[in-house]
């Protein structure tokens, strides 16, 4: 492997940037909050990541990928190291990524409340990813992969997710 | 770090988790709608997922080399910790329904307490699924509303999925010495002190489902000392299978 400068932990975010989530594409695992940090020292590269649910099937993937950018650069021996600790939130999205998400037809996540309600009321209206309808209903709060909820729009009869807040 | 009482304390906490994640995994494919198929399985793999890293925990604080593979794929019934209710056959919809409802509310209540533990490891992952627990509360509390206040039928069988189930709560709040121990020492908490939040929840709900809550009885009992119904059994051999036939496969 060729030895090269140490990346600063700027350039290790934007090398991270390029690693898309396997199921939300549209979005970096830097920009979905799951890299917490990068460091570079004469032993190697450890990178910090978080999983956004506990069961999340796709942290393997996404651990190999980030390895994979970092080794494709020359950089190693790389360190993943896992985290639980700020436990993942959506609210870390910027709106940059939120942006993205809906145009890519999956409705961003709503803020996050401490509020413990038992019983689902009525959820708070989410906009239509396709026609941006507000007159939308919850389907099921469990979707394709855990972080998405499932809803339909009443005004274009379209299905569509939603990236859950958490 | 090597703490006896800790190691018990969570595998408690996993093998609850892990057994009643794969209970719930049975109804993949067989949901009674596929939204709620989708949803079962999504819970399933919450549970899963907070169990193994709790067995990881649990395999460091042991400090013997076990991982979170060994400690689900090479215990046998005897060596598990989860209580009674997790472990019984999923039944009808109506059976899955109520028992996630009454884990869900306690796993909800223990988590949150949790967050405040001195190991940071089990504070973090305890936030974590405190935010999956919600969910579940949620998911499992609408549905014992609408089953409860929903057809005589579903009335009649969510009524009696409450009462068969209702001898096997009793064991979730028992306090014994690991579970003062690890209270004392701040890494953990009396399960004893989650009974009066957990049953003021339970009983607003299932009155809201025009449910009877059940009047306390003779409560069952044995599964944290690993005496447990036939049915752990069956369940693990089908679980640990692949694993036992083929010790370190890998795909």
């Amino acid at each position: 492997m060729v030895k090269r400068a140490l990346p600063s932990r700027d350039e290790l975010f934007e090398l991270l940037d390029t690693v898309m989530d396997p199921e939300v594409p549209v979005l970096s695992v830097v920009e979905l909050g799951i890299v917490r940090d990068a460091v570079a020292t004469d032993e190697g590269i450890t990178i910090t990541i978080t999983p956004t649910y506990s069961g999340c099937p796709a942290m393997r993937e996404i651990e190999s990928a980030v390895r994979g950018a970092v080794e494709e650069q020359g950089f190693g021996p790389v360190e993943i190291r896992t985290t639980y600790s700020p436990a993942w939130t959506t609210d870390w999205m910027s709106e940059a990524a939120r942006q993205k998400l809906e145009t890519y037809g999956i409705a961003p996540p709503q803020r996050t409340s401490d509020e413990l309600v038992p019983l689902m009321r009525r959820a708070a209206s989410v906009r239509c990813p396709y026609c941006k309808s507000t007159r939308t209903e919850l389907k099921s709060a469990f979707g394709t992969t855990a972080c998405k909820s499932i809803w339909v729009c009443n005004d274009c009869r379209q299905p569509f997710e939603e990236f859950k807040a958490i | 770090m090597t703490s006896p009482a800790l190691f018990s304390y969570l595998l408690r906490l996993a093998d609850d988790r892990l057994v009643l994640g794969h209970r719930l995994s049975e109804w993949c494919g067989h949901g009674p709608i596929l939204e709620e198929d989708i949803a079962l399985a999504n819970v399933a793999l919450d549970l899963v997922g907070e169990a193994t890293l709790l067995l990881k925990l649990a395999g460091e604080t042991e400090g013997q080399g076990r991982n979170e593979d060994a400690l689900a794929y090479f215990r046998d019934a005897l060596e598990y910790r989860n209580v009674l209710l997790v472990e019984l056959p999923k039944g009808d919809f109506a059976f899955t329904v109520a028992r996630q409802f009454f884990f869900s509310i306690f796993s909800l209540l223990q988590m949150q307490a949790l967050q405040q533990s001195s190991n940071a490891e089990l504070a973090g992952i305890a936030a974590k699924a405190v935010k999956e627990a919600k969910y579940h509360v949620r998911h499992s509390a609408q549905w014992v509303v609408t089953l409860g206040d929903g057809t005589a039928e579903s009335h009649e069988r969510a009524q009696r999925a409450v009462d068969e189930l209702w001898r096997y709560t009793g064991e979730l709040f028992l306090s014994d010495a690991i579970e003062q121990e690890v209270a004392s020492a701040h890494l953990g908490v009396d399960a004893s002190t989650l009974e009066a939040p957990w049953r003021a929840q339970v009983s607003d709900i299932l009155s809201r489902a025009t449910l009877t809550t059940p009047t306390v009885g003779y409560m069952q009992r044995g599964g944290r000392d690993g005496k447990h119904t036939e049915h752990l059994g069956h369940m693990l051999s089908e679980m640990q299978i692949v694993a036992r036939s083929y010790p370190g496969a890998s795909w």
